[in-house]
This record gives C-alpha cells, sequence and structure tokens, in this order.
C-alpha cells in the first residue's frame, strides 16, 4: 500500500474509562496481537495505578483485566514491557521503579529499583531484555542488569545532563542508550570499553554554531524521541513545539561496532500549538504525535518534493483536532498486523483508533 | 521589622472596587456563558501572598490588565509580577495562581502563567518551570508545597 497516494481516516474504535486522573503513559505488550495472541497493553496515570488493558477475543472489545496498585505512592509516569513481554516495569514520582511479572494472569511486583533520589521519569528496556534504563528529575540516568531471580543491580549512573531527564531509549537494535531533557538537549550514551564503561559519546544540543557547524537543536524541553524500525533515524519532540528527524550512517555504525555520531536532518514545524509530549514512529514509516493542544497528528516522509530540491522532507499525512478533551500526553502505535494506535490524555481517558484508507 | 522576609516592606495598594456582574432580564439559565478577563480576576485576586498577610490584588502582583482570555480558543494567560525582582517566592505565586485556575476553570481551557517581562531576574527559570505541567504535577504532589498553596488559596474561597 502506498501511503502518500492513498487517503486515510482516523477511526475511533474505543474510548476506555477507569483511570481516576490524568493518564501519562501506556506501552503496548510487544508480543501481542500476533499468531492470535490477544492485544495487550499497560497504562499509567496520576492515580498512581497501572492498569493493564486487552482484547476481547470474542467481542473484539477492550477491557481493564487487572489494576496494578499499593505499590507506588505517587504519579506512575511511565510503563515498558520486556521484549519477551513477560515484564513490565513502572517508573513512580515516588522515586523508585517497580518490576511485575505476569503469573497466571495475576500481576506480582517481583522488585523494586530504589535508587533515585526524586521522580522517576520513564523506563526503557535494551532489545535482547538484559537491561533495564531510568531517569529522574534528578539529573541522571541509570542503568540496571537484570540477574537471575528477578534481581536487578545499577551497572552504571550517567551524569551530564544540567536538568531533569524527561525520557531514555534504547535504540532498537543496538545497545546505545538515548536520554531527553528539560535542558533541551538530546544525548548519545555508548559502552565505549564494553565492560559497562558508559559515557556520553554525543550530545544534540541547542541552536548554535559550533566552530563553524550549526548545530539545529531544540530551544526547550525535549519531552520523547523514537526510531524508526531500522533505527538509522530517530524522531524528538519538544516544547519549542517542533520535531526533528534525526539520522545516522548505519554502515559506519556497523563498522564501529555501534555508535556513530547522529545528525539533523530536518525540522517539522507550523503544525502543533503547544507542547508536544509524545511521538512515535510505525514501521510502516507513519509518524504520531501528539501534543497539548488535544491534538493528534501523522507525518510521513515527502516523496513527490514537486521538483523542489529543497521541499520538505516530511509532510503532514493528517491530523485529528479534538482527538482528546484535554492535552494528549501518549501516544502509541500497536505491535501486530493491525494499524492501531492508542492515545492517553490528561481527560483520564484512553482512546484506541485505527488508521484505515476510506473505502471507496 | 521582621527579619528573614524576601521583601519586609511590601507596598500594599487598594483593592479594586467589587463590581456586581450585570445578568440580562432575559437571561437563558441553559445558555453557555463566556469566561471574561472579569471572571478570571475574580477568581486569583484574593489568593493571599506566600509571605504576608495581603492578597496578591492589594500587593498588584496580579491585575485585571495582565489577564488575556479567549475563550473561543479557550485559553488564558496571567502576567504577574512579584514584588521584588529576586523574589524566591515566584514561583509559588505561579503555582497557586495555576492551581486556582486549574480548580475554576473548565478542563478545556489552557493556561499560561508568567511573570511580566523584565520583573524577575530568573525570568525564563521561572516560567519554564511553571509551565512544565509535569514538574507542576510533581510539586502538587509534594505535601510541604501543597500545605503552602493550599494556605495562599484559602481566602479566595471565601
Amino acid at each position: 500500500m502506498e501511503l502518500e497516494d492513498g487517503r486515510f481516516e482516523l477511526r475511533e474504535i474505543q474510548k476506555l474509562e477507569g483511570h481516576t486522573d490524568r493518564v501519562w503513559s501506556l506501552a503496548w505488550n510487544p508480543v501481542t496481537g500476533v499468531a492470535g495472541i490477544p492485544y495487550v497493553f499497560a497504562s499509567c496515570s496520576g492515580d498512581k495505578t497501572v492498569r493493564i488493558w486487552e482484547q476481547s477475543p470474542s467481542t473484539a472489545s477492550w477491557e481493564c483485566k487487572a489494576v496494578l496498585e499499593d505499590t507506588h505512592t505517587r504519579t506512575v509516569r511511565s510503563c515498558a514491557w520486556s521484549p519477551s513481554g513477560k515484564l513490565l516495569a513502572t517508573g513512580s514520582f515516588d522515586a523508585t521503579t517497580a518490576i511485575w511479572e505476569n503469573v497466571g494472569g495475576d500481576y506480582e511486583c517481583v522488585s523494586t529499583l530504589e535508587g533515585h533520589e526524586n521522580e522517576v521519569k520513564s523506563v526503557s528496556w535494551n532489545a535482547s531484555g538484559t537491561l533495564l534504563a531510568t531517569c529522574a528529575r534528578d539529573k541522571t540516568v541509570w542503568i540496571w542488569e537484570g540477574e537471575q531471580g528477578n534481581e536487578f543491580d545499577c551497572v552504571a549512573v550517567l551524569q551530564g545532563h544540567t536538568q531533569d531527564v524527561k525520557m531514555v531509549q534504547w535504540h532498537p537494535t543496538m545497545d546505545i542508550l538515548f536520554s531527553c531533557s528539560y535542558d533541551n538537549t538530546i544525548k548519545v550514551w555508548a559502552d565505549e570499553g564494553g565492560d559497562d564503561d558508559w559515557a556520553c559519546v554525543q550530545t544534540l544540543g541547542e541552536p548554535n554554531n559550533c566552530a563553524g557547524f550549526l548545530v539545529s537543536g531544540h530551544s526547550s524541553t525535549v519531552w520523547a524521541l523514537s526510531f524508526n524500525h531500522s533505527g538509522d533515524k530517530m524522531v524528538t519532540c519538544s516544547d519549542d513545539l517542533t520535531l526533528k528527524i534525526w539520522g545516522v550512517d548505519t554502515i559506519s555504525a556497523q563498522s564501529a561496532n555501534g555508535y556513530a555520531p547522529w545528525r539533523h536532518l530536518c525540522t517539522i514545524s507550523g503544525y502543533h500549538d503547544r507542547t508536544i509530549f509524545s511521538v512515535h514512529w510505525s514501521r510502516e514509516d507513519i509518524i504520531a504525535s501528539g501534543a497539548a493542544d488535544d491534538a493528534i497528528r501523522f507525518f510521513v516522509e515527502n516523496k513527490d518534493k514537486d521538483g523542489l530540491v529543497d521541499g520538505p522532507l516530511y509532510k503532514l499525512l493528517m491530523k485529528e483536532e479534538k482527538a482528546h478533551d484535554m492535552d494528549v500526553n501518549s501516544v502509541q502505535w500497536s505491535p501486530g498486523e493491525k494499524r492501531l494506535l492508542a492515545s492517553a490524555s490528561d481527560d483520564g481517558t484512553i482512546k484506541i483508533w485505527e488508521l484505515a484508507p476510506v473505502s471507496c | 521589622m521582621v527579619s528573614g522576609l524576601i521583601n519586609a516592606n511590601p507596598v500594599v495598594y487598594e483593592k479594586k472596587e467589587r463590581r456586581v456582574r450585570s445578568a440580562p432580564s432575559d437571561a437563558d439559565e441553559y445558555a453557555v456563558e463566556s469566561i471574561d478577563q472579569q471572571e478570571v480576576f475574580d477568581h486569583i485576586r484574593d489568593i493571599k501572598d506566600p509571605e504576608h498577610p495581603y492578597s496578591l490584588e492589594e500587593l498588584k502582583v496580579i491585575s485585571e490588565d495582565a489577564i488575556e482570555v479567549d475563550d473561543h480558543r479557550s485559553y488564558v494567560r496571567v502576567t504577574f509580577t512579584p514584588t521584588v525582582e529576586h523574589c524566591t517566592m515566584a514561583t509559588i505565586i505561579g503555582l497557586c495562581l495555576r492551581v486556582k485556575l486549574i480548580r475554576s476553570l473548565p478542563s478545556r481551557y489552557k493556561v499560561d502563567i508568567r511573570v511580566a517581562p523584565g520583573t524577575h531576574s530568573t525570568e525564563a527559570a521561572v516560567n519554564k518551570q511553571l509551565n512544565d505541567k509535569e514538574r507542576v504535577a510533581a510539586a502538587l504532589e509534594n505535601p510541604n508545597l501543597l500545605d503552602m498553596v493550599d494556605e495562599c488559596l484559602a481566602p479566595s474561597y471565601e
């Protein structure tokens, strides 16, 4: 299917209610939605709980299967499934990260990771599920290694950001970690010696002219980042109302055994008119963004540049102006065959959408 | 003179006269009433200053003119003027304004809070913090801060 030729519409499949405060974030279980396994995702909220939602195979409707409560004592800000789908990590303003295991349909908290001085804002598993990264308002990024019996050891505390760290995200194939911050920068971290010798190898900073080389970074808080499927491009979103696309030369990255410098490819501006909180790149290269203007927007690469050499590299595919009644905090594409998107909002609801071709 | 106050001797101004809102005689009680500058001002004028027994109105930290409302776009911006330019209470005042407006205005409203340009030594930093909803949410889960905010807001509910 050629995305740019077809016309699309966004269908609201279901609105999920249950959380009693704003929903901050959500995460699809990566092994669901395929081979007959029903879709599952987790959501977390200012109501201090995590909810597990599952699509009923018979009615196709979404139901809350579990409420994970009485563990976090403050807002649960972030959640992430391990690649195997067996463990769920949740980061909270209570300064802890909890690890949950699905035991026969019941979710048990099997480990609590303590160390951050204050609010944990994001959690992320690496591609193999051996490492977990967390970040906090304390300006640090921690890397934890999973041991036998759900024990987690901190193997590195990364310092470099000058303000709170909003999000951490591992590269989809390599053990390279990315973090974005209230200090307006994105930092790239790599294990240079291969012996837990983690260090910042690049900072994608504010707009400035560094030794005659123009760096086109964000000019305010960077809230989120996401990679394309192959991992040679990344998109970031910011309080400066822009999305930025960054690229890396994969050939040199592989020969350098991982890290090669990332560079700014283009800036998507003039669309959202309030802070962009969330961005997610789909397997089909559709970039979804959710913002404080209550809207969700979709962008695709602009393959038809009208013969203009300097035409925009990405264009708006479509927008949903009033996607929620309040700020959209998180947008996440589903795994599996369907083109489903889940969105979480300050209005306390989650919506499931399907991006479908317009039937003629 | 009490020592330890950020601004020990603030200038206190007279309160503006309270206007009674005029209601048209044929008012439809189900009609959507639009929100204006005066209504927003009425929500926040009685907020108590964090370190003085005076309201933000009496200290001229806020005024009706410094409130911008676009009811059609559901947007409010409040610009406040700290009494001294190195005022460490600026973020608390901003937090009080934000909390009061969250509790008073319909949830469709988007609210921006800022210090008046040139009235604070760390203007950009204060503005950034006050408009980062994650930092605001975390601050309001801090019992000490929340107590402080609630104390300042108490008079405005009388």
